[in-house]
């Protein structure tokens, strides 16, 4: 090649912050001074974010809505770990299984993505969001019900369990794998296949014109990310035990579409963000409200949400967001460094996108009528 | 010289009661430039939209080149190469015109690419993604849309719009281009701009066109032969001064 290209740093900006985070805390570990509950955040942060993204895949950039995220990960937490105690059986070494575990765990949560993919991805409309909310259920229902899996007592994984107050390493294995899947991730919606995806999403009928394999690619996405919510089951059962099956409800489920729609559809570094601040919000809730105002933490929790969305939407705020975004800060220094005659970067398409799903009518947040959601026009059949 | 590119047989389709389409022969050959013309409602699109695989015939059958392709999926079809552009402009919209263009070279052979050298970022990858590129932009040359290649599609005018859609068509190497009603919303500058880049690109890239268009001006011009159809019904069909001057399409047009 000619000239090398000009490196952007908001496309490294994810690397960036998961890698920092990741050195950081390592750095504050050697010394003895990270807090006991902080390695263990570090854990639910990891997962979460791995969730989130993985969620963005389908929802954000290939415009299907998902309602099961959480029935993969219950895929591969279960299942993975499972076969991760039979294998510290046989293997000494944690990490082989830990990084086995996980893969295998990906793979079965794919072939679960596989089965319900397949019929509901060929169907128009809702069904994949009806069909995945009954997955989700389903799914943690039957592992309730078998008795390898501890019934409702749940999969003790307690000989697979890192303790985190002692052993650093689950938080960075934890983080490694963000930064792989972030790797795989990016690469996928920069390549033809993110722009075949993109294009399904802006206008089936078009990308089926254009001699795309639309049933591929919705299924490619779904599976891909059903994989990596397997992986970040398999983190969840080497970090708690047990493993029950009342933690993947549909409310997890939306907690992590919430994280998606929150950090903004097909935004990446939006996913990270908003994973990272839902399970710190959570976290702290958790660990600061004991005894009577247990209760309160729903409360507290869904109203710092409300807060959180009507912000991230109000169009009054749009300009005070405008100039303190990291998004806004990069435009800044693009253009700064852009000759006049130059026009937008064709990489700005990755980032603001709306997609053809209404989201506010699936969360139920009735929003004022803002100038910054644009529904696709109404497609006639046809023409 | 002279072969036939598509063929169409008994062509038909009914939506419930209505007959959309009914019977409809077309003899298009290599290279031509074949108008479809006809009022409101005549069944136009919905010809379009039989070849391209949108509908299921009910009745009849088409050909490319001799082969049959009634019954294959709309994906398909476009393999086999016929590609379209739409009556009410279909673009990605969230898109940059080029990206528009890359999406229409996304299947041809010499751009293949396995989606998991792509999640690796393998070489192929890079080199697959900047010959795409070069070829996006010669396409994009081709409609004068070069410079505008960086802007979002749905920021473009109209008429650039119109020709943007053509690009993309054309990026996925058809052998026969279904154009719907191209020259609309044009100015007159700018459909005689579409009209000498539609004789182009069929000269450079060995084409057939089927186009729809009212502009009675912007058939006569470029169209050789033409289909008049009303109520879904062949009227007239041959060289295009004659079918146009049939007593049964003046009339169909004017009204009793
Ligand atoms: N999916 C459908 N279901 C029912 N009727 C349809 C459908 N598609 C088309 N039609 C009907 O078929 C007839 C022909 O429509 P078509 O869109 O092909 O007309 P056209 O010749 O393209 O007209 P125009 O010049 O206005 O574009 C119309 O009466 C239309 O209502
Ligand atoms: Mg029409």
């Amino acid at each position: 090649m000619a000239k090398l290209k000009r490196i952007k740093i908001s496309d490294y900006f994810c690397y960036l912050i998961v890698g920092a985070v990741m050195i950081g805390s390592f750095i504050v570990a050697q010394t003895g001074n990270l807090p006991r509950s902080y390695s263990n955040l570090l854990v639910q942060v990891a997962y979460s974010i791995i969730l989130a993204v993985s969620l963005n895949l389908v929802v954000g950039f290939l415009g299907e809505l998902s309602l099961g995220h959480a029935g993969f990960m219950c895929v591969g937490a279960y299942m993975g770990s499972y076969l991760a105690m039979q294998l510290s059986a046989v293997v000494d070494n944690k990490l082989i299984v830990l990084i086995v575990s996980m893969l295998a765990g990906g793979l079965l949560a794919a072939f679960f993505g596989l089965l319900v993919g397949l019929p509901a991805l060929r169907l128009k409309g809702d069904y994949l969001a009806i069909v995945t909310l009954a997955f989700g259920e389903i799914v943690r229902t039957i592992f309730k019900n078998m008795s390898v899996f501890g019934k409702a007592m749940g999969l003790s994984t307690q000989s697979i369990k890192y303790d985190t107050r002692q052993d650093t390493s689950l938080y960075l294995v934890s983080f490694a794998t963000v930064l792989v899947v972030l790797f795989l991730v990016q690469n996928l919606v920069r390549s033809k296949h993110g722009r075949a995806i993109t294009a399904i999403r802006d206008n089936e009928i078009a990308a089926k014109a254009m001699g795309i394999n639309v049933t591929f690619y919705k299924l490619f996405v779904f599976v891909i990310a059903a994989f990596f919510a397997g992986m970040a089951g398999v983190i969840y059962g080497h970090y708690t035990t047990p493993v029950l099956y009342s933690f993947f409800s549909y409310n997890y489920s939306i907690e992590i579409l919430v994280m998606v729609v929150l950090g903004g559809m097909a935004s990446i570094n939006g996913s990270i963000i908003a994973a990272a601040l839902i399970t710190f919000i959570n976290f702290q809730l958790q660990s600061h409200l004991s005894g009577d105002l247990a209760a309160l933490k729903y409360l507290i929790y869904a109203l710092i949400l409300i807060v959180l969305v009507i912000f991230n939407n109000a169009p009054k705020l749009a300009p005070i967001k405008d100039k303190v975004s990291p998004k806004a800060m990069f435009e800044k220094i693009r253009a700064h460094k852009r000759k006049p005659g130059d026009i937008r970067g064709d990489k700005s398409d990755w980032r603001v996108i709306p997609t053809k799903i209404r989201m506010d009518e699936v969360l139920s947040v009735d929003l004022q009528q803002g100038n910054d959601y644009t529904p696709d026009k109404p497609n006639k059949g046809g023409n | 010289m002279s072969e036939v590119v598509l063929k169409t047989e008994n062509l038909g389709i009914s939506f419930g009661g209505l007959k959309a389409v009914d019977n409809v022969n077309i003899e298009i050959k290599r290279k031509q430039l074949y108008g479809l013309v006809g009022p409101n409602g005549a069944g136009k699109t919905t010809v379009f939209n039989l070849l391209t695989g949108v509908y299921q015939p009910t009745t009849g059958c088409f050909y490319l080149n001799g082969e049959k392709l009634t019954g294959k999926t709309q994906e398909q079809i476009n393999h086999k190469g016929i590609a379209r552009t739409f009556q009410n402009i279909r673009l990605f919209n969230n898109m940059s015109v080029i990206r528009n263009v890359l999406v229409g070279l996304h299947n041809q052979p010499e751009f293949k690419c396995n989606p998991f050298v792509s999640l690796l970022r393998l070489p192929r990858h890079f080199k697959v993604e900047k010959a795409m590129r070069e070829r996006a932009k010669e396409i994009l040359r081709i409609f004068d849309l070069e410079d505008e290649r960086n802007n979002l599609a749905c920021n473009l005018p109209y008429g650039k719009q119109r020709k943007l859609e053509i690009a993309r068509a054309l990026a996925t190497n058809p052998k026969l281009l279904l154009l719907d009603e191209p020259a609309a919303g044009m100015n007159p500058h700018e459909t005689e701009d579409l009209m000498n880049i539609i004789r182009r690109i069929r000269d450079e890239f060995d084409l057939t066109i089927l186009l729809i268009e009212h502009d009675m001006k912007f058939v006569s011009g470029l169209c050789d032969e033409i289909t008049v159809l009303n109520f879904g019904t062949v009227l007239a069909q041959g060289k295009t001064e004659d079918a146009l001057n049939d007593p049964e399409v003046i009339k169909a047009y004017i009204g009793e």
